[in-house]
């Protein structure tokens, strides 16, 4: 054996990326966020000039109403745009802590079904218990979005090979669709609560209000924060459980802790926008090109992204429904079929 | 080995290997024409049962009568015109959609690729609701429209999962991400469609048999009457398509044209009986593996998978007409039944660490 003989393969997911492009990619990633704001206050169903921006948002912070027709569409426009980042942020970091944890590429709380074990659990609530408060969503999202994560998960991770891509996926499908029967069949005998519940079947932020943002805003700080607190450990995962433990990680902890925190994170948004996929999907795989797969700066830059992601998305369906909307729910299913196409082209994929 | 062929009837005749292989034939191909008879029979005794149960139940002898096309005063008007088109309706989709499912299934040699399951039903899907729901157009063009749909998406489904290895397991993976985002669109057009209504919706979610008419059931009709022959007779082709391409050239099958040819009816056959009903969820992915516990392997499975497709769209509809306070619309009831069905075989094939 030669020494020249092996060669130093460069692995396509190299952490050497430097400290110096990882300030680079936030600080693009916070201007850019400040552009999508500007964006989405600026186009809708009424052209506004860059004066009434300035003149809403200045009367919204002294807590007054303009009187100028465009000043008061901006307003209009703050509660949906401030939806749209706090969504968007808490659904990629959703997926990146779900791709951490299951070491799989293709985890997304719109793919493994959990979304819609949310939406079932809300409507089993509406029309068997009369629920209305955003707490009750809440709670109620919350607890099906879990059973259905664990549900799946667990149907996908039988057999040789644990959870491959192919087997989360079809779970993932055969799941929703068992659950969607379930919720028309709910819905159907209850002609009046269909349009309570229209909202379930696409995800937007269209409907934001302050009321339920402010009960969602503690649980996704809480998690939010256990999460990025969780960064280092998740390093140690990445590197498989035996040297984990060698490592000095809880491995069974971090997966539960990481694992909660990142369904709970959707199933909150759930609760607030309907169902948003494809967010978790796509944010983590670009930033991992860009920023690298260290875990302390994937999940942080990762909720940036899909802050921007969802903002951008949201002014899009606006611009491509004018004078109605498309739902961001809609456009980010269309930027995220490609995506997935890419991701499903390069990854190896183990047939069931 | 003088033993006849009576001997092993009998059972009487000394076992070599040869004997055994041809009782083993023998007892395969009883088995199969049992179970294709059982089939036939479970089909008419539920398509029966669709036309005298009701609000009023008529007799067998009131029903043939309409059908004869004598006047039978109430029979007339409840059978002839409600139940018999949603009879056959849902007997025709059930047959497209079992065939279009096993046919899928075992050319592409995945128990897992059924239009349903790979998106191309939702590309239908929506091509039929933004035709007959927001354009407004008849059942003709609606069911071109949603076959060129089809077939674009089944298109680009195939172009995206080409080349490289584990080919069939990407394709899958990228049907399903296809399939949710056209399933956004056909969300998207149902919210902003001016007839929004439970029965417009219950059919393009779910699929359902509410409301089939003559009208619906005609176009559907001529579809299976011509593709059905056509997918029996390549059904052999099939069957040796499935041992690889090579192997399939050398025993003399045109490879290109037979699967262009099968691919092409069984989208059309999925596609036309989509904008019909709308997609009756899991009948196409179910028919397949159905038909295949009761008939044994061997086989051409295309005549059964057919029939459990009919009997599978019927016996739903019959639950969802009748076992409920409410009456639910057939694709909620496979749905429901369907989806613990696929969980348990995802996890009976991960189990025996089964390839495919």
């Amino acid at each position: 054996m030669t020494q020249a003989a092996t060669p130093v393969r460069p692995r396509a997911s190299s952490p050497a990326v430097g400290a110096r492009r990882r300030v680079v990619v936030i600080l693009v990633a916070v201007v850019a966020i400040m552009a999508s704001v500007v964006l989405s206050l600026a186009f809708g169903s009424r052209p506004v000039t860059i004066e009434q921006i300035t003149q809403g948002l200045g009367a919204w912070l002294h807590g007054v109403t303009p009187r100028d027709i465009g000043a008061i569409a901006v307003q209009q426009r703050i509660p949906r745009t401030v939806l749209a980042i706090v969504a968007g942020a808490a659904l990629a970091l959703s997926g990146a802590l779900m791709q951490a944890v299951t070491r799989n590429p293709i985890a997304d709380p719109g793919i493994l079904g959990v979304n819609t074990g949310a939406a079932l659990f809300v409507v089993c609530g509406i029309a068997f218990f009369g629920i209305s408060t955003p707490f009750e969503f809440l709670g109620l999202a919350l607890v099906g979005a879990i059973l259905v994560a664990v549900l799946v998960y667990f149907v996908g991770s039988v057999g040789a090979g644990g959870a491959t891509p192919i087997k989360l996926a079809l779970a993932g499908a055969a799941t929703t669709a068992a659950l969607s029967s379930l919720v028309a069949a709910i819905l159907l005998p209850r002609a009046d609560l269909m349009n309570q519940v229209r909202f379930w079947q696409v995800g937007g932020v269209g409907g934001a209000n302050w009321a339920t943002m402010a009960a969602i805003t503690p649980v996704l700080v809480v998690a939010a924060a256990l999460a990025l607190a969780h960064g280092p450990a998740l390093n140690a995962l990445a590197l498989g459980d035996d040297v984990a433990v060698g490592l000095g990680v809880h491995v069974g902890r971090t997966r539960i802790v990481a694992a909660a925190c990142g369904v709970t994170l959707c199933a909150a948004v759930t609760s607030v926008a309907g169902p948003i996929g494809f967010v978790g999907l796509m944010v983590p795989h670009v930033v991992r090109l860009l920023a690298g797969t260290d875990q302390r700066w994937l999940l942080p830059v990762s909720a940036l992204g899909g802050a921007v992601l969802l903002t951008l998305a949201d002014t899009i369906g606006r611009v491509v429904g004018y004078p109605s909307e498309v739902e961001a729910g809609v456009v980010t299913a269309f930027l995220g079929a490609p995506v997935l196409v890419v991701i499903a082209r390069r990854t190896r994929i183990r047939a069931l | 080995m003088t033993a006849t062929i009576r001997d092993f009837a009998r059972g009487t005749a000394t076992t070599t290997p040869i004997e055994q292989v041809y009782v083993g034939r023998r007892r395969r191909r009883r088995r199969r024409v049992i179970a294709i008879a059982a089939l036939g029979t479970a089909t008419a005794l539920l398509a029966a049962a669709m036309l005298m149960l009701g609000g009023t139940i008529y007799s067998p002898s009131e029903v043939l009568r309409v059908i004869a096309g004598q006047n039978v005063p109430g029979a007339s008007f409840t059978v002839g015109v409600l139940r018999l088109p949603r009879t056959v309706t849902g007997l025709l989709a059930g047959v497209a959609f079992g065939v279009a499912g096993t046919t899928f299934q075992r050319m592409l040699r995945n128990p897992l690729a059924s239009p349903d399951v790979i998106g191309i039903s939702s590309g239908a899907s929506a091509a039929a609701i933004l035709s007959l729901v927001v354009l407004g157009w008849d059942q003709t063009p609606t069911m071109l429209f949603a076959l060129m749909a089809g077939i674009l998406t089944a298109g680009a489904i195939y172009l995206a999962a080409r080349g490289g290895e584990s080919a069939g397991g990407r394709l899958v993976l990228i049907g399903i991400g296809i399939g949710a985002m056209l399933e956004s669109v056909v969300s998207y057009l149902l919210l902003r469609a001016n007839q929004w209504d439970l029965l417009t919706a219950a059919r393009w979610l779910s699929g359902s048999l509410n409301g089939a008419s003559w009208d619906q059931a005609g176009p559907l009709g001529v579809a299976v009457v011509v593709l059905l022959p056509v997918v029996i007779a390549l059904s052999r082709d099939l069957s040796v398509l499935e041992l690889g391409d090579a192997s399939a050239t050398a025993l003399g099958v045109r490879v290109g044209r037979v699967r262009l040819t099968l691919v092409l009816s069984a989208v059309a056959l999925a596609c036309f009986a989509t904008a019909t009903t709308g997609p009756i969820a899991f009948v196409a992915f179910l028919a397949g593996p159905i038909a295949t516990r009761i008939t044994g392997a061997g086989g051409s499975p295309v005549l059964p998978a057919a029939l459990t497709g009919g009997c599978l769209v019927l016996a739903a509809d019959l639950l969802g007409q009748y076992a409920f306070d409410t009456r639910f619309p057939v694709g909620v009831i496979t749905g429901i039944l369907g989806a613990p069905y696929l969980l348990y075989l995802l996890i009976r094939t991960s189990r025996r660490g089964g390839s495919s």
